[in-house]
């Protein structure tokens, strides 16, 4: 995989849970679209317009804790983000994501090192992300062999598909 | 190599002789339950290829969050979602009138010790409390299920909670699990087991374990487990005749963690906004004001919670100033609190009753909050907006604490004084 470049949008508090990241009174809906619109409506209400396709959102500790919505990442794919560099994240959110295709990194303490709008990039195989706009570099977790597979396919989706058509 | 029950049954489920944390297996799984709300696992189905399910008997539908339902797009959810399991020959449906998945499920003789149960739903933690490997999963990883019958897993490590003392008057397991995230917080057992054991979880009601169990995903576990004892076969095997093995752990199993709690202190316990881990003791919010009093959901709306609410309020009327929902959590609470007399107390109280189901405590619908104002709930989140407006607080406290509460109308328990 090569590396994810985009600008940072930066949320550093912790505990961000599904409830903020997209809204329960929303779980109702499936198309893109739709949930796109709630993008972390929960943390703050005009979230939405500060995200431009491209941009990595970097977060806290526990980012994603709490519900089993998948809407939670579908709604961060499709407002745009390319990735998600966090402290760490919530079991289920991380699941969902690696399954959805969305590429997360688990950098503790990045989201110091960073302010909105600055070029960030993310080597996923080797667990590093790179601040470029401050010159910095710092070392997350590595992703394993069977994780990155799944994000170098984009997703189970489509890897599920294939062995199913394959049989 | 010695193993963990959980260890054993995660073996067993995927062919294997022993299993050990870190390692990925690809397991059998028992039951994948999908709730109504994620019509985003059909969608995920059918970008996947479709196609007949790997096996009916095995999967089940829960119209639990959206029971009866508040919007449209709930109904037609539910309208597609029944259509799909006509067409699958899938006949376990929990419509409406039933409650919810984790309350359904162990009552309707589904749940065994050494199963696997997956279920769309963060807090399928709760059926630990029967000694099974239980936990919640996203749409995608539930539709995996549905195609193959298994689904990849990391081993998890295991905390061992051992829970010492003699809990006083008017302290309940909420109390416990919030006393326990104040103390260790919202990430310490982040993709691991947590077992409770010791004599204090020896004597708990089934109900009451399942508060345990239920709260743990609060602190990031992937599962929990309590050892089967007799109170656990009983239950079991009075709602099930299918035969089930309960795993025991091996004598020098190393854990990964090891934490003692001594309760003979704990006070009854309050967690403010707007995390779950802000836990105080109920000396140090005393006389808060309260706008609405919740007593429901999987973690405080079941037969215990409605009766230590219904002991506190017969005879009484509720604040003046404060409003009270009551959802019970299944049909058979329901139709329990009503054979003793609950439901009457808590119309006389002066309570709002709802269809059992999820509504108030995922901010779906039946008891919303506006801005501004204060919930005390039995139930098991109070992030921002959790339960309606995000300029609304949350209160997370036991069914004794919220009963006492929605009396005065300010946040108070005076039971263990």
């Amino acid at each position: 995989m090569s590396d994810i470049k985009g600008k940072a949008i930066v949320l550093n508090m912790n505990n961000v849970s599904t409830d903020q990241i997209f809204p329960g009174q929303y779980v109702n809906l499936t198309d893109p679209n739709e949930i796109a619109e709630h993008v972390l409506e929960g943390a703050d209400k005009s979230f939405k317009n500060r995200i431009k396709t491209g941009d990595i959102l970097v977060a806290g500790n526990n980012f994603g804790c709490g519900s089993s919505r998948e809407q939670a990442v579908i709604t961060l794919k499709e407002a745009g983000f390319a990735a998600v560099i966090a402290n760490s994240v919530g079991r289920i959110w991380y699941r969902n994501a690696i399954n959805l295709g969305l590429p997360v990194l688990i950098c503790e303490g990045f989201v110091n090192q960073v302010e909105e709008g600055d070029e960030i990039e993310v080597n996923l195989k080797e667990g590093i992300a790179k601040n470029s706009s401050k010159g910095t570099i710092a070392k997350g977790n590595a992703i394993s062999d069977f994780v990155l597979n799944i994000f170098a396919n984009g997703g189970i989706k489509p890897m599920m598909k294939s062995k199913i058509l394959s049989k | 190599m010695p193993m963990h029950a959980i260890h054993k049954i995660l073996a067993e489920k995927s062919g294997k002789q022993e299993v050990k944390a870190g390692e990925i297996v690809n397991a059998k799984v028992d039951i994948a339950g999908i709730n109504d709300i994620y019509l985003t696992v059909l969608i995920s189905y059918d970008d996947m290829g479709g196609g007949k399910v790997w096996d009916p008997e095995k999967i089940v539908f829960f119209f639990d969050h959206n029971a009866p339902s508040p919007t449209i797009k709930g109904a037609s959810n539910q309208k597609v979602m029944s259509e799909f399991a006509r067409e699958q020959g899938i006949k376990k449906i929990f419509k409406i009138n039933e409650g919810i998945c984790h309350s359904v499920l162990s009552e309707s003789g589904l749940v065994k010790p050494g199963d696997i149960i997956i279920i769309t739903d963060s807090h399928t933690t709760t059926l630990g409390a029967f000694g099974a490997f239980a936990t919640g999963v996203g749409s995608t990883d539930l539709a995996v299920i549905m195609m193959t019958g298994e689904l990849w897993f990391r081993v998890p490590e295991v905390i061992n909670v051992k829970l010492e003392g003699t809990l006083k008057d008017g302290v309940m397991a909420k109390d416990i699990a919030l006393h326990m995230l104040g103390e260790l917080g919202t990430e310490f057992a982040t993709y691991k087991v947590i077992e409770y054991s010791d004599s204090v979880v020896e004597k708990l009601s089934i109900d009451e374990r399942m508060v345990l169990c239920n709260m743990s995903v609060e602190m990031g576990a992937k599962s929990t487990y309590i050892r089967p004892n007799s109170k656990t076969i009983e239950y079991v095997k009075s709602r099930s005749h299918a035969p089930f093995i309960v795993h025991e752990t091996d004598p020098d199993f190393i854990y990964d963690k090891e934490y003692i709690f001594n309760l003979d202190n704990l006070l009854p316990q309050v967690s403010i906004p707007d995390s779950v881990d802000n836990a105080r003791n109920i000396e140090e919010v005393e006389g808060i004001s309260i706008d609405q009093v919740f007593i429901g959901s999987c973690t405080g709306g079941k037969l215990t919670d409605l009766e230590a609410a219904a002991n506190i309020l017969k005879g009484k009327k509720i604040a003046e100033s404060v409003r009270l929902v009551v959802t019970p959590s299944s049909k058979e609470v329901l139709t329990k609190a009503i054979e003793r007399g609950y439901y009457q107390t808590f119309l006389d109280a002066g309570a709002a009753i709802t269809t059992p189901g999820c509504g108030a405590c995922f901010g779906g619908h039946s008891g919303l909050i506006a801005a501004g104002e204060k919930c005390a709930t039995t139930s098991n989140r109070n992030f921002p907006g959790r339960m309606g407006s995000i300029e609304a607080g949350v209160y997370l406290v036991s069914p004794i604490t919220a009963a006492y509460t929605a009396i005065t109308g300010k946040l108070n328990n005076p039971q263990y004084k």
